[in-house]
C-alpha cells in the first residue's frame, strides 16, 4: 500500500480478502477427488478399450493403452456367436431372455406393491401393520435360507424352471422395497385429500385410481428404474428358477467369460460384460437423480 | 340439553340407518388388496424360512426326506474345513468393507458437500458402478487383476521387470480382490447415503460453528458425525446385510477359487443345494446365516422402534 | 329442528380415551364452533361427524336419521379442510365435479350444480385452472365450492382458515359468515382461534379433554364462564386471576387476598357461597378503567405500572397490586408510563369467581 492510499487504508477490512479459486483447499479437495473419479473410471475405460482391440494386441500391450486399430470384432461375436459351453450362440439368447423376465416383472411387481403401499397408508386394518413388519424383515432374510422352499412350491405350481416361476419369484423379492416405497411416497400425500374424497364417495379402487396414481408417477418412474436395474442384474434367481432355456443375460455372460475352454478371448469377454451392463447403464445415465432416490429408498425410514 | 336429547332421540331411532358392519368385512377392499403381502409374508418368508429351519435337522439328500438326524448336519458343518474357510472369508470381506466403504464413502461425501463445481458429474462417477451387476463387476476386475495382461503388466512395464501380483491365483489373498471388486461397486451407495444425511443436517449448525470460530475438521468430527449417527446405523445395517448376500460376484470373479480360499457362506449353501445334492448340509449353512443376520437386525429393529417411540411421547 | 345430534360419542384409539361419552345438540340452520386448544379432540369429534373415524360407542344422527355407521357420502354433509385438499391434477371444474360424477349423476345436472357454486363463491373465471395455480384463498374457495355442490344440509368445517395468511383470514371469515346468511344451512366449524369462534358462530361448544366445557353463546362464553378453563381460554390478553377466599361481614361478602379486599357487592352468585372458601377471582384487563374515569366504578384501588406494551389501537399494562400481577387493556391514548403509579377501577358485575374445583361460584 502506497502513500496515497494511506487515508483509505483505515477504512479496508481487517485482513486479506480470502482467496477464492486457487487455494491449498481447493487443490486438496479437487485433487482427492479426481483420483478418486479415475479410480472408478478405470474399470469402465479397461473395458472400453480392451473391447476394441485385436486378441494380439491386448497379449502383447498394456491394458490402459488405447487400441492401436479400432475392431468391433469382439462386440459382434460377443453378440452373436461366443460359447456358452454348450451353445454358441453369443449373448443374444440371454438379452431376449433377460427382456422376457424383465417386462412381466416389472409390471407385476410394481402394480402389487404400489396397492399394497396405498393400502398400508390410508386403509390400515388389524394387522396391516404386523405383516408391513415382516415384509421389512423379509428384505434382510438371506435368499438362501428360502431358495429350496420356493423350489418346491413353484414345483406344485408347475412354474418351476419356467418365465413364469422367476417373474414370480422376482415379484415376491422385490415387494418389501417396493412396498416401503410406496408406503412412504403415500404417507408423504395428505391424509385429508383422502378424506376429501371419501366425502366425496369415492372407494379404496377409485381413489387409487383416480387421485392417487395421477399424481404419484415420479414414484412409479423411481420404482421403475429400481426394479429394471435390479431385474436385469439379477444371477441368483434366473440361475435357479428360470430353467436353462430362459438363462438371463448375466448368467449367459458368467457361462461365456468363466465355462470357455482353450484360448481366452479377453477382447470378447469384455465386449459382452460392456453389453450386458449397458442396459442399467443408460437407466442410470438418464435418470440421474431418480435413481440415487431409488437406492436410497432403503434407507428412507419407513 | 338432555332433556333434549331424549326428545330427540325417540324419532331417530326409528330411522336407523346401516348397522354397524362386521369386523371382517369392514374395509374389505383393503384386505383383498393386501393379499398379496399377506401370502408373501406369510407363504414366502416366514414359511420357507420355518421349512428350511426344520430341514436341516434331518438328512435329506437331493430330495427333502423327514429323517430327523438333530444336530448332525451342524456337526458336519462346523467341522467342515471349506466351511470355515467360508466364514472366516466372510469376515474379512465384511471387515474390510465395513470400513473401507464407510471411511471412503463418508470422506467422499464430505468432499462433495463442500459446494464443488461438476457435483452430479462427479456423483454420477462414483455411483455407476452400482448400476452394474455384480457379475458385470466380477468380470471387469478379474480382467484388471489379471496377473498376465491386466494391471501387474502395466507395473512391468514401466520398469519393475520381476514385478508379480497375481492376488487372483494366490490362496493368502484371493479374498482381498473381492473385497476390492465389492468397494468398487458398493462406495458409491454409501457416499450418497453419507451425502443424503449431510444434506439433511441443519444449516444453522454450520453458521453456528463458524461464528464460535470452530474449525471446519472438528465440526464434521464432534458435531456432524454425532448427528449422523442414525444415517451410519442404517448404512450399516445395509452393507452388512449386504455382506452376508455376496454370491454373483464370487462366482464371476474367482468361482471361490483357488481350492476353497474364497469361498464364502451363501456359495457354500447353493453349491451344497444344487450342485452337490446336499440339502441338510445346505439348511443347516444357511440357517446359520438366517441367524447371524437376525443378531444383527434384531438389536437395530430394537433400536429404531424404541427410538420411534420416544419421539412419539417426547 | 335439530339438525346434528350427538350422544353420548365415545372415541377411544387403544387405551387413549379421545372423546369422552360426549353429547352435543345442533339446530338446524345454526353455526356451531368446536373451539379448543390442540388436543382437545374437536377434529376427531368433526371427523366422527363426518364418518371418517369409526367410533367406539354412542350415537350420531344427522337431520333426524341414525347415521353412526353410514359411509361418509350417505351422512348428507360436506366437509372443508384445514389444507384444501383439492385434488391437484384436476381441474378447479373436475375438483367441483368429483363427487358428483361418483354419485353417477346426470351430465347436465352436474353442470348447473357447478356453475351455481361458481357463481355463488365467484370463482367462475378459475374453472379451467389446476389447484397448484391458484392462491391460498382461491383454493379455499373452491374447497368451500366441493362442498357447496353436494347440495346437503350440513358443511363441516376443519379449520378451514388456519393455512391463510391474517388479512385473507379475516376476509374469508366475512365472507362464511355472509354465506351461512345466505344458504342458511347447519355449519359445524373447527377452530383454535378464539376470535373466529366469537365472529361466526351463533353458538360455541368450548372442548377440553374429549369433553365439552360449555355449549353456550359467544357473550355468555364472554361474559359468564361456567368454569376457570372456558374464563382463561377465551379473551386476549387472557383474563386475571387472583387467589384468595370469601368472607362475609354485615352481610356483605367479600374477596379477600393478601394485601387486597374487594366487596363484591355486584356479583350475582350462581352458588350460595360459604364463609372462607378458597376461589380464584377472574377480571377480565379489558373491563378494568383507567385514570379519572376509574373514580365512577363501584371498586378502585391503586397498581403499579411495571410494562407497557403499545399494540395500536390499545395498550396493555402490566402492572402489580399488593404482589398480584394484574393485566389491563386500555386505549392507546392513555399515557401511562412504566412506574407510573395510577389508579384503576372496575365493577364486580363483570368479574367472574371460581372455586377450587374450577366450577363458577
Amino acid at each position: 500500500m502506497d502513500n496515497t492510499l494511506s487515508n483509505t487504508a483505515l477504512t479496508e477490512p481487517h485482513g486479506p480478502r480470502p482467496k477464492r479459486l486457487i487455494s491449498t483447499r481447493n487443490i486438496v479437495l479437487y485433487g482427492f477427488l479426481i483420483v478418486a473419479a479415475l479410480y472408478w473410471l478405470l474399470p469402465l475405460y479397461v473395458m472400453i478399450i480392451t473391447s476394441l482391440k485385436g486378441l494380439p494386441e491386448i497379449r502383447m500391450g498394456n491394458v490402459f493403452s488405447p487400441p492401436v486399430e479400432i475392431t468391433f470384432a469382439p462386440w459382434a461375436k460377443a453378440w452373436d456367436s461366443a460359447c456358452t459351453g454348450l451353445y454358441c450362440e453369443g449373448l443374444k439368447v440371454g438379452f431376449w431372455n433377460s427382456v422376457k423376465i424383465l417386462i412381466p416383472s416389472t409390471i407385476i411387481s410394481i402394480t402389487i406393491a404400489s396397492v399394497n403401499g396405498y393400502a398400508l397408508s390410508f386403509w390400515r386394518f388389524k394387522g396391516s401393520e404386523i405383516f408391513f413388519t415382516i415384509l421389512l424383515f423379509g428384505a434382510f432374510i438371506p435368499y438362501q435360507v428360502m431358495l429350496y422352499p420356493l423350489v418346491i412350491i413353484l414345483r406344485e405350481l408347475h412354474l418351476f424352471s419356467s418365465l413364469g416361476g422367476v417373474v414370480l419369484i422376482h415379484t415376491i423379492f422385490g415387494m418389501p422395497i417396493l412396498t416401503l416405497l410406496f408406503r412412504n411416497y403415500f404417507a408423504s400425500v395428505p391424509e385429508e385429500l383422502f378424506k376429501a374424497a371419501r366425502v366425496d364417495g369415492a372407494g379404496f379402487w377409485r381413489i387409487f385410481l383416480q387421485i392417487m396414481l395421477p399424481m404419484s408417477l415420479p414414484i412409479f418412474v423411481v420404482a421403475i428404474i429400481l426394479q429394471v436395474t435390479g431385474i436385469w442384474n439379477d444371477f441368483l434367481f434366473g440361475i435357479i428358477y428360470a430353467g436353462t432355456h430362459n438363462f438371463p443375460m448375466t448368467v449367459q455372460l458368467n457361462n461365456i467369460v468363466n465355462s470357455t475352454q482353450g484360448v481366452k478371448e479377453y477382447n470378447v469377454n469384455m465386449a459382452a460384460t460392456l453389453l450386458t451392463g449397458l442396459l442399467p447403464l443408460i437407466v442410470y445415465f438418464i435418470s440421474g437423480k431418480l435413481f440415487v432416490r431409488g437406492i436410497a429408498a432403503g434407507a428412507v425410514k419407513g | 340439553m338432555s332433556n333434549n336429547l331424549t326428545n330427540q332421540q325417540a324419532p331417530a331411532s326409528e330411522a336407523t340407518g346401516r348397522q354397524r358392519r362386521h369386523p371382517l368385512l369392514r374395509n374389505l377392499s383393503a384386505k383383498i388388496a393386501a393379499i398379496p403381502m399377506v401370502l408373501v409374508t406369510l407363504v414366502g418368508f416366514v414359511g420357507c424360512s420355518v421349512w428350511s429351519i426344520v430341514y436341516s435337522f434331518t438328512s435329506s439328500k437331493s430330495l427333502p426326506r423327514e429323517t430327523f438326524v438333530g444336530l448332525k448336519q451342524y456337526d458336519r458343518l462346523f467341522d467342515s474345513s471349506r466351511w470355515q474357510a467360508s466364514v472366516e472369508n466372510v469376515a474379512i470381506y465384511g471387515v474390510c468393507s465395513l470400513v473401507f466403504s464407510l471411511g471412503v464413502g463418508f470422506l467422499l461425501a464430505v468432499a462433495m458437500d463442500q459446494k464443488i463445481r461438476f457435483e452430479n458429474t462427479f456423483r454420477t462417477i462414483f455411483l455407476y458402478p452400482f448400476a452394474l451387476s455384480f457379475i458385470v463387476t466380477g468380470l471387469v476386475w478379474q480382467w484388471l487383476l489379471n496377473g498376465d495382461f491386466g494391471i501387474a503388466q502395466v507395473i512391468r512395464d514401466i520398469g519393475f521387470t520381476n514385478f508379480e501380483f497375481n492376488i487372483l491365483s494366490d490362496r493368502e489373498y484371493s479374498i482381498y480382490a473381492i473385497v476390492i471388486a465389492g468397494l468398487w461397486q458398493g462406495t458409491g451407495f454409501v457416499m450418497a447415503l453419507m451425502l443424503a444425511g449431510l444434506r439433511g443436517i441443519d444449516q444453522d449448525i454450520w453458521k453456528a460453528a463458524r461464528v464460535d470460530g470452530i474449525p471446519a475438521w472438528r465440526t464434521y468430527l464432534f458435531i456432524v458425525i454425532p448427528m449422523m449417527k442414525p444415517v451410519f446405523i442404517t448404512t450399516l445395517v445395509i452393507i452388512a446385510s449386504g455382506i452376508v448376500k455376496v454370491f454373483d460376484l464370487v462366482v464371476a470373479l474367482t468361482d471361490g477359487g483357488p481350492g476353497v480360499s474364497s469361498e464364502l457362506p451363501a456359495k457354500y449353501v447353493y453349491d451344497w443345494m444344487f450342485g452337490r445334492g446336499n440339502l441338510g448340509q445346505a439348511l443347516a449353512a444357511s440357517t446359520v446365516m438366517l441367524s447371524t443376520v437376525l443378531i444383527i437386525l434384531i438389536p437395530w429393529a430394537y433400536l429404531e422402534y424404541s427410538q420411534k417411540k420416544d419421539a412419539t411421547h417426547g | 329442528m335439530t339438525s346434528v345430534a350427538i350422544s353420548d360419542l365415545s372415541l377411544s384409539f387403544g387405551p387413549v380415551e379421545v372423546l369422552k361419552s360426549l353429547n352435543l345438540e345442533v339446530e338446524e340452520g345454526e353455526f356451531v364452533v368446536l373451539l379448543g386448544p390442540s388436543g382437545c379432540g374437536k377434529s376427531t369429534l368433526l371427523n366422527c361427524i363426518a364418518g371418517l373415524l369409526d367410533v367406539t360407542a354412542g350415537q350420531i344422527f344427522i337431520d333426524g336419521k341414525n347415521v353412526t355407521w353410514e359411509e361418509p357420502k350417505d351422512r348428507g354433509i360436506g366437509m372443508v379442510f384445514q389444507s384444501y385438499a383439492l385434488y391437484p391434477q384436476m381441474s378447479v371444474e373436475k375438483n367441483l365435479s368429483f363427487g358428483l360424477r361418483v354419485a353417477g349423476l346426470p351430465k347436465n345436472e352436474i353442470i348447473e350444480r357447478v356453475s351455481r357454486a361458481a357463481e355463488i363463491l365467484q370463482i367462475e373465471p378459475l374453472l379451467k385452472r389446476k389447484p397448484g395455480a391458484l392462491s391460498g384463498g382461491q383454493r379455499q374457495r373452491v374447497a368451500i365450492g366441493r362442498a357447496l355442490v353436494r347440495d346437503v344440509n350440513v358443511f363441516l368445517f376443519d379449520e378451514p382458515l388456519s393455512n391463510l395468511d391474517a388479512k385473507l383470514r379475516t376476509d374469508l371469515r366475512v365472507e362464511l359468515k355472509r354465506l351461512h346468511q345466505r344458504l342458511g344451512n347447519t355449519m359445524i366449524y373447527v377452530t383454535h382461534d378464539q376470535i373466529e369462534a366469537l365472529t361466526l358462530a351463533d353458538r360455541i361448544a368450548i372442548m377440553k379433554d374429549g369433553l365439552i366445557q360449555q355449549f353456550d353463546s359467544p357473550s355468555n362464553i364472554y361474559n359468564n364462564p361456567h368454569n376457570r378453563f372456558v374464563a382463561g381460554f377465551i379473551g386476549s390478553p387472557g383474563m386475571n386471576f387472583l387467589q384468595g377466599a370469601l368472607v362475609s361481614e354485615a352481610g356483605q361478602w367479600f374477596f379477600n387476598a393478601e394485601g387486597l379486599r374487594v366487596p363484591l357487592s355486584d356479583y350475582r352468585f350462581v352458588h350460595p357461597p360459604q364463609e372462607g372458601q378458597a376461589v380464584e377471582f377472574g377480571l377480565r384487563p379489558e373491563h378494568i378503567v383507567v385514570g379519572d374515569a376509574s373514580t365512577t366504578q363501584p371498586v378502585t384501588m391503586q397498581v403499579d405500572t411495571e410494562l407497557v406494551e403499545p399494540m395500536g389501537a390499545d395498550t396493555v399494562l402490566w402492572t402489580n397490586v399488593a404482589g398480584h400481577a394484574l393485566t389491563i387493556r386500555t386505549d392507546s391514548e392513555s399515557n401511562v408510563k412504566t412506574g407510573d403509579n395510577i389508579n384503576i377501577g372496575f365493577n364486580t358485575a363483570r368479574v367472574s369467581i371460581f372455586s377450587e374445583n374450577g366450577e363458577r361460584v
